[in-house]
């Protein structure tokens, strides 16, 4: 029985599942020991309360939260959170738009727009990301002092402290206008379900695109000008040392945004020529002699086909831009990383308890992303009838 | 499983540096000495590649105490976020690298400061086309702060006290800080005095900046250990002492070898002639002979490094000794 035991197969492989979960939780064990036991020879204390202690220091950029030094460490963390948030969305965003656009001219038939596409992926996905951060910024930073900044029309100013811009400033009764740019979005949505719907039974077709957009553009413009202009826009004025008034976008934030969506588009073109290519020739064949249109074949035929196989490594593209955006401390943008795991941190030396609230952060944020991603994911493969 | 527990518990305590440093450094033959990524005059390589400054020397001045050679150091290179981890972790053996004594660090970091080696103040750095001559006037500007000092806590205060607003950047190293300020990224860079002087002998044209007369801070700098090992602080300390006393009493690395016959007992005590005080720190009789020796006494080592004759061009002012109207004090070597 005893010799049986050894030799049944789920027996073993219960035993030897059990032996590596026990070793792992022991090692678990003896670096958590080991961490508590040399802190408190070492005089340092643990614990969350500094969270609530107050930070001491300011952060300039905190484009959503209003920040002030009096506020507490658990108020940078959140700061941190939304930057963090901030330049991985726009940096997504402008990644995936470049990134297929790039994809798609490597191949094109035109030999020297394939070719630049092709030295553009080459270039950037073999340099290191830190090197095209610190780039990014030393050219930003030679641009215009703030004092000599250029102007266009006196209302945008480009400097190396940043871009300055006009600031919308909401009156009373600007809520409509808002309420009504909303309304023309649910308008065109009904609009667009119709019409499609028309179309798949009748054949026929309706200019969706620019009914939607007039109404979108027209409808908000009519009431702003029914309820008597009720947002204005608030300019920016050098006075002193700075400009005042406006809206800024700051080098830091742009040199991330460049130089993350400029990376990462080179991977995501990659993926999405392979993705292109993995559709059979003859999908294109047949539907050019179904008599369909270029620009046709490309969105009806070939994309959906392509983004089954474009989007999985998409999502590990935008894991990595994400994760990528700590690198925000080599220029001082205030990220996660760069507030709470950088000043926090060191201010209050508490530095076991804000990495590992840091690295939880960013788990939660990459596996929000995965979770949306596969939920895409789902919805564009084949659908077996 | 108690078994095992003391097992992990002594490997544990074998990691930790914490047991006898000394005895640790001696048997390793040299010291490893935590510095700056470089800020002129207090520690930087010089044209030929060795470490120098006003801080380096607190480093060689324990290395000459120890082994009677002042080059058995090694020298780690830290940042200010990174200078706390590498001394707490025993990856370096002391720390001098212009840190503020302050009671959190003393206290909840686990490290313990031997005293002082140069009384700082938190000052602000322009361009003098800026006009200003006073920080109150500093409203709106761009500042430039190394973060993770307790520099960036200072500023927010400063401007809180006098209701002025600011916006600060935050750098990492004070060659980026440097960096940012020339380029005109930011208006104004503040640091302690001492690193402002630094940075403006770094400049181009350094008549082109000046540093504001406000001081907004007291900046205690010096050597810090890690706290527990008692035996360790004390031959740091009494090096750094050392060298206060020996310019107090007039004894130089020039006349170091005639002072053996001088006819004062402190003196006589300090080389190694009378008294055993070397064997009470655990090192040899003539160690401070050895200090004076091979790095000199406070005021060489301050003229060489930061003195009026430098680039750096900073008066002694409070780091005079007490007894020329500032407040560099060692206690009695008896």
């Amino acid at each position: 029985m005893q010799n049986n035991l050894f030799q049944d197969q789920k027996f073993r492989g219960i035993l030897y599942q059990t032996l590596v979960v026990g070793f792992f939780a022991l090692g678990l064990y003896f670096v958590i020991n080991t961490t508590a036991y040399n802190l408190e020879k070492r005089n340092i204390a643990t614990g969350f309360g500094f969270l609530n202690n107050p930070a001491g220091f300011d952060i300039s950029f905190s484009p959503f939260l209003d920040f002030k030094s009096t506020d507490t460490h658990l108020k940078v963390y959140f700061v941190g959170v939304l930057n963090t948030l901030l330049v991985s969305f726009c940096g997504c965003i402008a990644a995936t738009i470049l990134g297929f656009i790039v994809g798609i001219i490597r191949l094109s038939s035109n030999w020297l727009l394939s070719r630049i596409a092709y030295i553009y992926v080459e270039f950037t996905r073999n340099t290191p990301l830190l090197l095209q951060i610190i780039l990014w910024y030393a050219i930003l930073i030679q641009l215009p002092r703030i004092k000599q900044a250029p102007q266009i029309w006196e209302t945008f100013y480009i400097s190396n402290r940043g871009l300055f811009g006009p600031k919308p400033i909401f009156l009373e009764g600007s809520n409509i206008v808002i309420l009504s740019l909303i309304l023309g979005f649910i308008i065109s949505f009904f609009i667009a379900r119709w019409a499609k719907k028309r179309q798949d039974t009748t054949g026929q077709q309706f200019p969706t695109f620019t009914t939607n957009l007039s109404i979108i553009v027209f409808l908000p413009l009519v009431v702003f000008f029914i309820m008597g202009s009720p947002i204005t826009l608030e300019y920016p004025v050098l006075k002193g040392f700075n400009f005042k008034g406006g809206a800024v976008i700051r080098p830091e934030f742009i040199a991330m945004f460049l130089a993350l969506s400029i990376y990462t588009a080179a991977f995501i073109s990659e993926t999405v020529r392979s993705g292109i290519l993995s559709v059979t020739k003859g999908q294109r064949e047949a539907s050019g002699a179904l008599g369909l249109k270029k620009n046709w074949i490309m969105r009806l035929i070939i994309i959906p086909q392509a983004l089954r196989v474009i989007v999985p490594p998409l999502t590990s593209q935008y894991l990595n831009l994400t994760k990528n955006s700590s690198l925000g401390i080599a220029v001082g943008y205030a990220d996660l990383v760069h507030g709470f795991g950088g000043i926090s941190l060191n201010q209050t030396g508490q530095a076991i308890e804000c990495m590992a609230i840091t690295m939880a952060t960013y788990l939660l944020i990459s596996l929000t992303i995965s979770f949306f991603m596969n939920i895409y994911n789902r919805s564009i493969q084949f659908k077996e009838k | 499983m108690k078994k095992l527990l003391s097992i992990f518990a002594v490997v544990a305590f074998a990691f930790t540096a914490n047991a006898g440093t000394l005895d640790d450094v001696k048997n390793r033959g040299f010291l490893k000495c935590g510095v700056t990524t470089g800020l002129i005059g207090f520690a930087a390589p010089d044209d030929a590649g060795n470490w120098a400054g006003f801080d380096v020397d607190v480093c060689r001045a324990v290395a000459a105490a120890i082994f009677g050679d002042s080059s058995k150091v090694e020298f780690t290179t830290t940042t200010g976020k990174s200078r706390f981890p590498t001394l707490a972790s025993g990856e370096i053996d002391m720390l001098a690298r212009n840190t503020t004594w302050t009671l959190s660090r003393d206290v909840n970091l686990g490290f313990e400061f031997v005293g002082v080696n140069y009384y700082d103040g938190q000052g602000f750095m322009i361009p003098s086309a800026l006009g200003v001559d006073d920080a109150t006037g500093l409203d709106g500007a761009t500042v430039c702060i190394q973060t993770g000092t307790t520099t960036e806590l200072n500023l927010a205060d400063f401007f809180r006290a006098n209701n002025i607003s600011y916006e600060a950047l935050p750098i990492e190293t004070n060659d980026e800080a440097r960096e940012n300020l020339f380029a005109g990224r930011c208006d104004v860079y503040t640091t302690d005095a001492s690193g402002l002087s630094a940075t403006r002998a770094q400049a181009d044209n350094p008549n082109k900046w000046v540093v504001l007369p406000n001081i907004i801070s007291k900046e205690p700098l010096g050597p810090l250990v890690r706290h527990g090992d008692h035996q360790w602080g004390d031959v740091v300390r009494w090096s750094l002492n050392t060298m206060i006393i020996a310019e107090e009493l007039g004894v130089s690395s020039s006349n170091v070898d005639d002072s053996k016959g001088s006819n004062i007992p402190e003196v006589l005590r300090l080389l190694g002639v009378e008294g055993g005080y070397g064997e009470m720190l655990e090192l040899s009789n003539d160690f401070a002979y050895n200090i004076i020796k091979q790095v000199g006494n406070y005021s060489e080592s301050f003229d060489r490094n930061i003195g009026p004759d430098t680039p750096l061009g900073i008066g002694r002012n409070l780091n005079a000794l007490w007894t020329d109207g500032g407040i560099l004090y060692a206690p009695p070597f008896r």
